[in-house]
């Protein structure tokens, strides 16, 4: 057991890490900025080993919350500082933190104005989002939740591309426009709750019928574009070409993730009638999400663009795993959702690494890149295949489970979003042969390889891709406490039946 | 004579007796120093009130003063906790706008000993107005700060923008006292009495009040002649132009201080004498919200120059407290009481940032000057980065804090459509931060300011950010204070 407040310090490490970032100072400005990275990487290693610790002293045979720590904040209204960690949660918050070193040595060369202020702008996300995994109480969720906007709005604005502007400023009107609806549905929960904020009261709470599917409509506005499901999508492909390759590693990786978690920590167990009343609902949007970004991904020729299309579409069989609600379906989720995280963000790495050294996503400009980089090139291919949901890599266990699971409650939506496995194969393995495949022009043959750096990125991804894709079990048994007291509950509160 | 009945305005008659004595000091004083010596000595009473209204603080409250009959009864004054709570706000935001003012009037050359005086007399105006317990006082109380006010106003009075401002805010101002007296005149009429408790009295005793038509003329004259001094749209005309047209450090003390003050008496009279009528003018109020929070935030957005933009946007503030108004529960009065100081504490901070925004003199005002100032000026634009995120309302800063806390109390009083609107007006309110954001941290530009920046300026802009921060990670000695002072009323 740990007894001392592991998850504050995971929450607050990297915030007043980020303090301390600003803080390095230099009369040489490179001086200034190698140092300002050194220390931003050393915080967020030191926030990994923590997450390790947390991790191994996580305990898989109960599914209640681990690590609470739980002080009064703002007792007039009943506020609580209250923190803790359960089986669905844990994984992203270790997620988070293994992300967030990998980010900051992305940006190591291609970040070079403002450095210090990047870092710290990282360190801070980082923060909010693992406070967000881990909050139980609803106001401080919402807090954590909204300032993670915050950072977020800044690194796509000073350090995106050349349409920075429009970008991050969608993002962030289309994030807090959603987001106040659910603070609505808060306030309204603590008044009918008589006066808690506590998720895990919430969720023992008696609501009518009616007020329910108002209530998950109004956090539906939360999540839905957070995740982002269909229709509601539109502001990612901007915000992703637009970032610098470190944002969009971070908002396919985690980011995108906290709507999907929101669905699972709020909208099923506090409102399960209205959960279920909408499943249908659900279960549309993930399958017109499914195939249609499989198929706008498919004409892309920004590579970027692409890949943040194939997310709206893996993330569609997140939302119907989770709405499904048989075990299978949510861990093969809560999977997909690692999976995912895992996947695409080192897609966006690679992407990252051509466009250093060529300045361009268009797909055009590419081609044969195995002459000039084999090493990439044998990396870009584990991702590909483990993108397309591959035997023996990480997404196909959690495709898998998500479609065996669903289909046992829901046919005809399984068979659709199984069109979309294949699509998926299709546009990843036509951008793969458009990118590595082929004659190199000129200016292609002349690329050096990756770097040690650059390898070194990518060696704990490909590690979990292949230790989650042949050893999936620790992990799956790690949720399944969890995953199961959810279920349980959900089902005694439906009344079940066939939508 | 008794004299305890003067307790309860200890401060004022303080602040008026120092007001007079400064007057002199400015004019025996040589008159390159008097200013400054003013402006500190001006600090000086503030905070010698400020001492005195905590003193009152601990004796028994509330207090009240000034009895018309034999009996006790029929106050004109009292001293609660509402009044507390009030007085001490007003008088830190007016020892802020005091110590923003000074390099400003310097550099515009109208830095002159009377500045202090006439915020002093403003201040006691409105120390009357938070505890004005009848129509006479609050008359008083309420011409008392507005005519310091207009004269405030026309204080750079070689620049004709200025004096149209003054001008403006006068002739409007003078209308709406004039609605107001019109409906103080129909109370008198039903109550024949002028202290709230005798209105308040007349108005149980009629069977439907607000079926009654004198009633509602009554309570719509005194109600617009009140939200006037708010600017609540559809009566904010004045604001934008006299917030451009006034000196910048004049405009931050007029969008905080006599702001909070008006407030004050509006809830006083709302929740004191006119309480019977709750079911009829709280609609009135939810309708003003909307119409406000929506007009100020859609306005702002179109605004090119700075302080006009600021108006628009304090406009819009004033609609979320007056969701809490709307609620006419303990909570939305303490959420409005909240919201109030946490925007004065913004307010002030965001224009400290404009008082530094200058060159020689000359201050940037149209918010395209602004573009680049992330790295000409990092520490400055990361203030002003953090006020502009508070007035979004985006968390962990004060500003989300003022929001959760109307809104909460709207929904507790089964308003929640007013807080869906609420929201809703609050995201387009984000628009207008955001754009200043982005042309202060994602434009290029070289925006000419001086790098030297008065210490005290400079202080006061540091302290603002911090308590802005402060108060949203750590809310709750406030959010109990508010409720308290809000719990005095009932």
């Amino acid at each position: 057991m740990i007894d001392y407040p592991i998850l504050s310090i995971l929450t607050f490490l990297p915030i007043l890490g980020a303090l301390v970032v600003l803080l390095v100072k230099s009369q040489d400005e490179a001086v200034q900025n190698r140092n300002a990275r050194h220390v931003a990487l050393w915080i967020s290693l030191g926030n990994l080993l923590l997450a390790g610790v947390m991790l191994s002293s996580f305990s898989i045979s109960t599914s209640a919350m681990q690590m609470v720590e739980q002080h009064a904040w703002l007792p007039a209204f009943n506020i609580n500082y209250h923190l803790g960690v359960d089986g669905i949660s844990v994984l992203f918050v270790v997620l988070t933190a293994l992300l967030t070193p990998i980010c900051i040595a992305v940006s190591w060369n291609s970040i070079t104005s403002r450095v210090k202020q990047y870092l710290a702008a990282f360190l801070a996300l980082e923060g909010c989002v693992i406070g967000v995994f881990c909050a139980l109480d609803f106001v401080l969720f919402y807090v954590f939740w909204e300032a993670m906007l915050i950072p977020m709005f800044l690194i796509i604005g000073i350090w995106g591309g050349e349409n920075r502007v429009y970008a991050t400023l969608k993002f962030f009107l289309y994030t807090f426009a959603g987001s106040v609806l659910m603070l609505v549905a808060m306030l309204y929960l603590y008044n009918a709750s008589g006066g808690s904020f506590d998720i895990q009261n919430l969720a023992g709470l008696e609501l009518a019928l009616l007020e329910q599917k108002w209530l998950w409509l109004a956090l539906f506005a939360a999540f839905a574009v957070k995740v982002p499901m269909w229709p509601f999508h539109t502001w990612l492909p901007d915000a992703h070409v637009q970032a610098p390759t470190a944002g969009s590693v971070i908002l396919a990786g985690i980011l995108l993730k906290m709507g999907a978690y929101g669905f699972l920590r709020f909208s099923i167990p506090i409102l399960p009638d209205a959960s279920e009343f909408f499943t249908p609902l659900i279960y549309t949007l993930s399958v017109v999400g499914i195939i249609y970004a499989a198929l706008v991904a498919f004409v892309q020729t920004d590579v970027k663009k692409m890949i943040a299309y194939s997310s709206v579409s893996h993330m569609g069989f997140v939302t119907l795993g989770i709405f499904a609600a048989t075990e299978d379906a949510v861990s093969g989720a809560i999977m997909q959702m690692v999976n995912h995280g895992i996947v695409s963000s080192a897609l966006f790495m690679l992407v990252g690494v051509v466009y250093d050294r060529l300045h361009t996503r268009d797909l055009a400009k590419f081609g044969g890149l195995v002459q000039p980089m084999p090493i990439f090139a044998a990396v870009m291919m584990i991702f590909t295949l483990a993108s397309v949901a591959l035997p023996g890599t990480n997404s196909f266990v959690g495709e898998f489970l998500i479609l065996s699971g669903s289909y046992e409650v829901a046919q005809w939506p399984t068979v659709l979003a199984t069109t979309g496995v294949v699509l998926g194969a299709l546009y990843m393995l036509w951008l793969y042969r458009k990118m590595v495949m082929g004659v190199p022009q000129a200016q292609v043959a002349k690329l050096t390889d990756m770097t040690t750096r650059e390898r070194m990125m990518f060696v704990p991804l490909i590690i979990l891709v292949f230790y989650l894709g042949l050893v999936p079990n620790p992990t799956l048994k790690l949720m399944q406490p969890s995953v199961e007291k959810l279920l349980d509950e959900y089902h005694d509160c439906t009344c079940g039946g066939d939508w | 004579m008794d004299w305890t009945m003067l307790t309860p305005v200890l401060p004022e008659i303080f602040l008026s007796v120092w007001a007079m004595v400064l007057l002199l000091v400015g004019v025996y004083l040589p008159s390159k120093q008097a200013f400054t010596q003013v402006q500190v000595l001006t600090g000086v009473g503030l905070v010698v009130a400020l001492m005195l209204v905590i003193d009152q603080f601990l004796l028994q409250l509330p207090m009240w003063g000034f009895p018309r009959l034999a009996d006790g009864s029929g106050p004109m004054v009292v001293m609660d906790g509402f009044a507390v709570y009030t007085k001490v706000f007003i008088l830190l935001g007016a020892l802020g706008a005091v110590a923003l003012a000074g390099p400003f009037l310097q550099h515009k050359n109208i830095a002159k000993p009377e500045y202090g005086v006439l915020i002093l007399l403003s201040v006691v105006g409105m120390g009357l107005l938070t505890s004005a317990y009848d129509l006479l006082t609050l008359y008083i109380g309420l011409e008392m700060m507005s005519f310091s006010l207009y004269i405030l106003a026309a204080f750079e009075r070689d620049n004709p923008k200025a004096s149209e401002a003054a001008l403006k805010y006068f002739v409007l101002g003078a209308l709406s006292s004039g609605l107001l007296l019109y409906g103080m005149s129909l109370f008198y009429g039903i109550a024949g009495a002028t202290d709230f408790g005798s209105i308040q009295q007349a108005l149980a005793s009629l069977a439907a009040p607000g079926a009654n038509l004198t009633v509602a003329v009554a309570l719509v004259l005194i109600l617009v002649g009140l939200v006037f001094k708010v600017s609540a749209v559809p009566f904010h005309m004045w604001t934008p132009d006299v917030y451009e047209g006034a000196p910048t450090p004049v405009t931050a003390f007029m969008a905080v201080v006599p702001k909070l003050a008006a407030f004050a008496i509006l809830i006083r009279v709302l929740y004191a004498p006119l309480i019977d009528l709750l079911p009829d003018w709280q609609m009135i109020l939810a309708l003003l919200a909307v119409l406000t929070m929506a007009g100020g935030a859609f306005l702002a957005i179109v605004q090119t120059n700075l302080k006009r933009l600021l108006a628009y946007s304090s406009i819009a503030h004033v609609g979320f407290v007056l969701v809490g108004l709307a609620t006419g529960t303990v909570e939305g009065v303490a959420g409005a009481l909240f919201y109030l100081v946490v925007y004065g504490v913004m307010t002030l901070g965001t224009f400290g940032c404009l008082l530094l925004l200058h060159h020689r003199g000359m201050y940037l005002e149209d918010i395209k000057d602004l573009a680049g100032l992330g790295k000409q000026a990092p520490l400055l634009s990361v203030a002003l980065l953090i006020f502009l995120f508070s007035l979004a309302g985006v968390p962990p800063l004060a500003g989300f804090f003022a929001k959760f806390y109307v809104f909460q109390a709207a929904v507790a009083a089964d308003l929640t459509w007013l807080a869906i609107v609420g929201v809703g007006c609050s995201v387009v309110a984000a628009v207008y931060s955001l754009k200043l954001i982005k042309i202060l941290f994602f434009e290029d530009g070289k925006p000419l300011i001086d790098p030297v920046m008065p210490r005290l300026l400079r202080a006061m802009v540091t302290l603002m950010a911090l308590i802005t921060v402060g108060l949203g990670i750590l809310p709750n000695t406030l959010a109990v204070a508010a409720q308290q002072a809000a719990q005095s009323l009932f």
